[in-house]
């Protein structure tokens, strides 16, 4: 068979090998030991020394030529079984992952977090403190002492005359103020209890109270952490006003309203500067010392921000309300 | 405090609508919590006469009338009345009337009678619920008068929420003066002129305990007529103020309570047996008060008494025995000042508010008694006739309060607001609020009237300055303060960074009530002593928790009835336990909690689903101790609790210290605790995983490290982990991991037997490990557990 005719069924071969196999069968049939190229090259040796050369060289160019149909053609093979790979291992991603449920922060602690955040950054310091309280800390170091007529607008839930579920979380502050000396920067969230239920009161609710105090210490910069406060927990320019109010513990008191959008004024926090008594039953220099101190409600805090319509939403802990907030 | 607007303006009349007025009350501090108008709309009602009244002929219960509207011609009226009749004045709803509820009054035919229009009561124009026939106008009304200007309807009436400091708002006349005040007008107080004496009938008055009552006015008043009606404004004023007209004498009280703020009594003179004493009760003293109920007095509650019984609980409440009926002649009228220390904190030990009580709790003008009684006299007489007696005053002077001086500091007042405010500012403020002020070097010296027995300190003062002044005077501004970190312990983990844990791996943080219901309480925790709150929401809310697991089990079988049956809530907080040692008498200790019912995981198209386990808890809690880098001090022993499925529960050591509890929630309460299924609880003492220990970093080695498995076979009954801890214990060397990849029970083990597969693996720090240090690793383990435990090796 003529050298071209060689490759040219080299040529045909290799393009109709399908695997890697077939492929090899092309090379051992023209190259192997007994290959068609392999017979050529074996049959130089009965041509003349003149031929020779240029036979060989033939031969050799022949067979570059089929090596690299072969080396090309594998290389295709190659490409395609992967490419059938990748194309079995094809998936639907659009499928759910596996194991995808995370939980969430209750609303109220989310509140929480975000009031101790910014007061926090203002270096205030979270201070926590005992549910069952004793008269002398819910009430009596707040200037409200017995048969005060602020004790009846407590509602307060009694175990004995002297005990009781808090009904405010300021008694925080009184054993904060007991144990350490101003500069004082506090914040104390926790539960409160009222005994009262209906559609705007639960028995227990959450409320936050500050305290500052320090030497300098004034209503102006009452109103100054409070505005800042509100502007930042709504994140937006909402309008904020002080009505002056009473609170036995501090004076001068006030209740602070806010208006959002120009809708009602809703009362959101009560505040004022601490009243000299409280800092003196502590035994801190009221001449020398003022001090502001405020208290929210978590829960009104909550439903303004998220819009929850039902206070009672907060303590059924339905998992398609809670859900919402995760 | 409810009062007309109207009559308001009467005293001042400032040139604001109301809401503007309310607005700024409510700015001063005098919260206006609501404002109604005092009728509802309706228009086309005139006074009219019945000229005539027969019985219809056609209707049992009809009569027909022809009334005098003050039109040319008598209107005919067809009315239901039983207390219609001839001569009557009435509010006629002539026709194109329209009444509340947008009732149209047409011509109609009742029964073959023509009417023309309609006689009103209270009811049908929104007034009351009266229904006791048709409204009976005095006979002096005006004809043809339209009843809303006669009754002067077009009024507003404003409620205000007063805070417990401003007592002397408690009546029209301080509400008048803080409007004055606020708009620096005159205010018109009525003329209140003494009462001449008729007669010298006196009683004697004996103040048994001058510190509680210092001054007490009395008066006879003879020969009233009792039958009298009470004016119609007078009426009108109380009904503004949520006070029904019960009798002259009643509503004269009432009416002189609302006016000037002051709470009197009348008693039946002809039921008092001599002297009036003002004394403390005798213990165990028994009154019937005049809603019939008979209470049981203490020796602090005041009474008036006579010389044999008590009449009445002092400033709270008057007696059944005593007071002002039908039949009663002659009156004994009471105006006193009671100290608020000896009312207070009295009236609701009984369960009693009244007006009164609110009143002398609060604080009354200790200088307004004569003002009231000569206010009462006066009216009294007016309406129902009658002679007045001098009037008997007791008095201590030495327990009658005293106006203190009160001083400002210019210095004080700036440092606490933080602004400077005038000084020619602030005196005029003084003046307007009818303060006797002196101005000093330092500021200002300040003596307030009676009827401002709140001010009695330096910051009472700066109070009143701003509140006058307007907080929305006062500018807002940044705190300064010196800057300092707060601590930040690395080594302390907050309930939120341990709840997040919790959290990323699926679990919704709830806030149960600390108060649950005492029945599941006792069924979880037999032993347990719980804190029982007396006085109850209700009895379901009646125990504080002595753990977290009652609240969150029943956040699990709430949502479990609302077809949400796969759940994981954690929660933070308190556990109360009753205990000497604590303070107030409990241990108050911060816990933290979990529970899991339904399925491990969302069902998954390729993982299926499986009901949550044991061990899914138990890994949420392994992941909770991971976090405190201390992880090995745990340990989980099997331990029962009344609470738990004796089989799955487990106590959780830290050391030798039990701090919590894992398992399953006994079956056996699954159906009365409202639980649908297998429920898995943890809990903790949250002071127990809050310390972390700041890691002491170490090299990495750089050498392969070598894992070699076994399989052992041991009695079924050997905890794995006491096996485990014994291996960790003997100290292998180069051991750096142990784990445990298979639990095997069944074929090929004999019964009683369990298979554990091990992993071991070892590596050197700076070398590697020989094949012999290796084996020599091994053959400890096995030696170990085949002396310790009769492990044999499985082949």
């Amino acid at each position: 068979m003529a050298l071209s005719d060689i490759v040219t069924a080299a040529e045909a071969a290799v393009a109709t090998a399908t695997t890697a196999q077939e492929l090899e069968n092309v090379r051992v049939e023209f190259m192997g030991k007994k290959g068609l190229l392999t017979e050529q090259l074996k049959s130089l040796g009965q041509l003349s020394a003149e031929e020779r050369p240029a036979a060989g060289q033939a031969i050799n160019e022949a067979k570059q030529k089929v090596q690299a149909l072969i080396q090309a053609r594998t290389q295709e093979l190659k490409q395609a079984e992967l490419q059938q790979k990748l194309a079995a291992e094809r998936i639907d991603v659009s499928l759910p992952g596996r194991r995808n449920q995370v939980g969430g922060f209750h609303p109220v602690t989310k509140t929480i977090q975000r009031i101790e955040a910014f007061f926090g950054d203002l270096g205030f310091a979270v201070v926590e403190g005992p549910e069952v309280e004793d008269d002398f800390h819910n009430f009596d170091a707040l200037n409200i002492p017995a048969n005060h007529p602020a004790r009846a607008d407590h509602d307060t839930f009694y175990f004995t005359p002297t005990t009781m579920l808090r009904t405010q979380t300021s008694g925080v502050q009184i054993r904060t103020m007991q144990k350490q000396q101003p500069p004082l920067r506090i914040i104390s969230p926790g539960r409160v209890y009222r005994n009262d239920y209906d559609q705007t009161h639960t028995p227990m609710f959450h409320q936050v109270e500050g305290l500052m105090v320090d030497t300098d210490v004034s209503f102006t910069q009452l109103k100054g952490i409070l505005e800042d406060f509100l502007v930042n927990f709504f994140e937006e320019e909402l309008e904020v006003r002080f009505r002056p109010s009473y609170f036995p513990f501090t004076e001068p008191s006030a209740e602070v309203d806010v208006r959002r959008n120009n809708g009602e004024w809703l009362e959101v926090l009560g505040c004022g500067m601490v009243h000299p008594s409280v800092l003196q039953a502590v035994g801190i220099d009221s001449e020398k010392y003022t001090g502001f101190a405020f208290g929210m409600g978590v829960e009104r805090l909550t439903m303004l921000r998220y819009g929850v319509n039902d206070l009672r939403a907060f303590f059924e802990n339905d998992v398609r309300f809670l859900k919402q907030f995760n | 405090m409810k009062f007309s607007e109207q009559w308001l303006r009467t005293w001042v009349n400032p040139a604001l609508d109301s809401v503007a007025l309310s607005e700024q009350l409510s700015m001063a501090g005098l919260e206006v919590d609501g404002m109604a108008p005092v009728a509802e709309a309706f228009h086309g009602v005139v006074i009219g006469e019945v000229l005539k009244c027969w019985q219809h002929p056609d209707a049992d219960k009809l009569q027909v009338t022809e009334v005098n509207v003050g039109a040319e011609e008598p209107v005919t009226i067809v009315c239901g009345a039983p207390n219609c009749r001839t001569g009557l004045k009435v509010a006629v709803a002539t026709v194109g009337a329209v009444l509340p509820g947008d009732f149209k009054i047409k011509k109609a035919k009742l029964r073959g009678q023509p009417s023309h229009g309609m006689l009103c009561s209270s009811s049908e124009l929104g007034l009351n619920d009266d229904h006791d026939g048709i409204i009976e106008l005095p006979a002096d009304a005006p004809i043809g008068m339209d009843y809303r200007d006669y009754l002067q309807l077009d009024d507003t009436v404003l409620d205000v929420d007063l805070t417990p400091n401003r007592a002397d708002c408690l009546g029209l006349r301080g509400i008048a003066r803080e409007v004055g005040v606020l708009n620096r007008l005159p205010v018109n107080a009525p003329e209140i002129l003494p009462v001449a004496a008729q007669h010298d009938e006196q009683r004697e008055i004996v103040l048994d305990a001058p510190a509680a009552c210092p001054r007490y006015l009395g008066r006879v008043i003879r020969n009233i007529n009792i039958a009298a009606t009470t004016p119609l404004w007078m009426q009108e004023r109380l009904r503004r103020s949520g006070i029904r007209s019960i009798d002259p004498v009643v509503d004269v009280t009432n009416y002189v309570l609302l006016e000037l703020g002051h709470p009197m009594h009348a008693f039946d003179l002809d039921q008092l047996q001599g002297a009036i004493h003002v004394r403390h009760a005798v213990a165990n003293e028994k009154l019937t008060l005049l809603d019939g109920q008979e209470v049981t007095l203490a020796d602090d509650v005041l009474v008036i008494a006579d010389e044999q019984k008590p009449l009445a609980m002092a400033g709270v409440f008057g007696g059944e025995g005593s007071g002002v009926t039908a039949t009663t002649k002659h009156v004994f009228l009471e105006s006193a000042f009671f100290s608020p220390a000896a009312i207070a904190g009295r009236a609701r030990r009984y369960g009693l508010h009244t007006d009164a009580s609110h009143r002398y709790e609060r604080g009354v003008d200790p200088e307004l008694q004569r003002t009231a009684m000569e206010r009462a006299t006066a009216l009294l007489l007016e309406i129902c006739g009658g002679e007045a007696g001098p009037i008997t005053e007791a008095k201590s002077d030495e327990h009658l309060p005293v106006a203190p001086r009160v001083s400002l500091r210019a210095e004080r007042l700036n440092k606490v607001l933080g602004i400077e405010i005038a000084a020619a500012e602030v005196t005029e403020i003084f003046e307007r609020l009818d303060f006797t002020v002196t101005t000093t070097e330092q500021g200002w010296d300040v003596v307030v009237p009676s009827f401002r027995f709140d001010i009695q300190i330096e910051e009472d003062l700066i109070e009143e300055v701003a509140r006058i002044y307007g907080y929305h005077r006062i500018q807002a501004a940044a705190p300064a303060a010196q800057l300092r970190m707060i601590p930040r312990r690395e080594g302390m983990l907050t309930p939120t960074q341990l709840k997040r844990v919790l959290i990323d791996r699926g679990y919704q943080e709830a806030i149960t009530y600390s108060f649950v219901d005492p029945k599941h309480q006792a069924m979880l925790f037999d032993e347990a002593a719980a804190l029982t709150l007396p006085f109850p929401i209700s009895l379901e809310m009646s125990s504080m928790r002595v753990s977290l697991w009652p609240g969150l089990i029943g956040a699990v079988a709430h949502n479990q009835k609302r077809q949400q049956q796969s759940l994981a809530f954690c929660e933070t907080g308190l556990r109360f336990i009753p205990d000497e040692q604590g303070e107030n008498g409990v241990i108050q200790q911060p816990m933290i909690a979990g529970i899991r019912a339904g399925k491990a995981f969302p069902e998954h198209w390729q993982e299926g689903e499986r009901a949550v386990d044991f061990f899914d808890i138990k890994g949420d809690v392994e992941a909770l101790l991971a976090l405190t880098g201390n992880a090995a001090e745990f340990r989980f022993v099997a331990d029962q609790h009344s609470a738990l499925h004796p089989g799955q529960s487990a106590a959780i050591f830290r050391g030798e210290r039990r701090v919590g509890y894992v398992g399953a929630v006994h079956p056996q309460f699954e159906k009365a605790l409202g639980l649908n299924g297998r429920t898995f609880v943890f809990e903790m003492e949250l002071d127990a995983i809050t310390q972390r220990s700041i890691p002491v970093a170490q090299p990495v080695s750089k050498y392969p490290s070598i894992q070699r498995d076994l399989a052992i076979v041991v009695k079924a009954s050997i905890p794995a982990g006491e096996i485990f801890a014994a291996i960790e214990n003997i100290g292998v060397n180069h051991l750096v991991d142990l784990h445990l990849f298979d639990v095997y029970q069944g074929a090929g083990v004999a019964e009683g037997y369990r298979s554990l597969a091990l992993s071991l693996t070892l590596q050197h720090a700076e070398r590697t490990l020989e094949d012999n240090e290796i084996n020599a690793a091994v053959k400890m383990v096995v030696e170990m557990l085949t002396s310790e435990f009769g492990a044999t090796l499985r082949e």
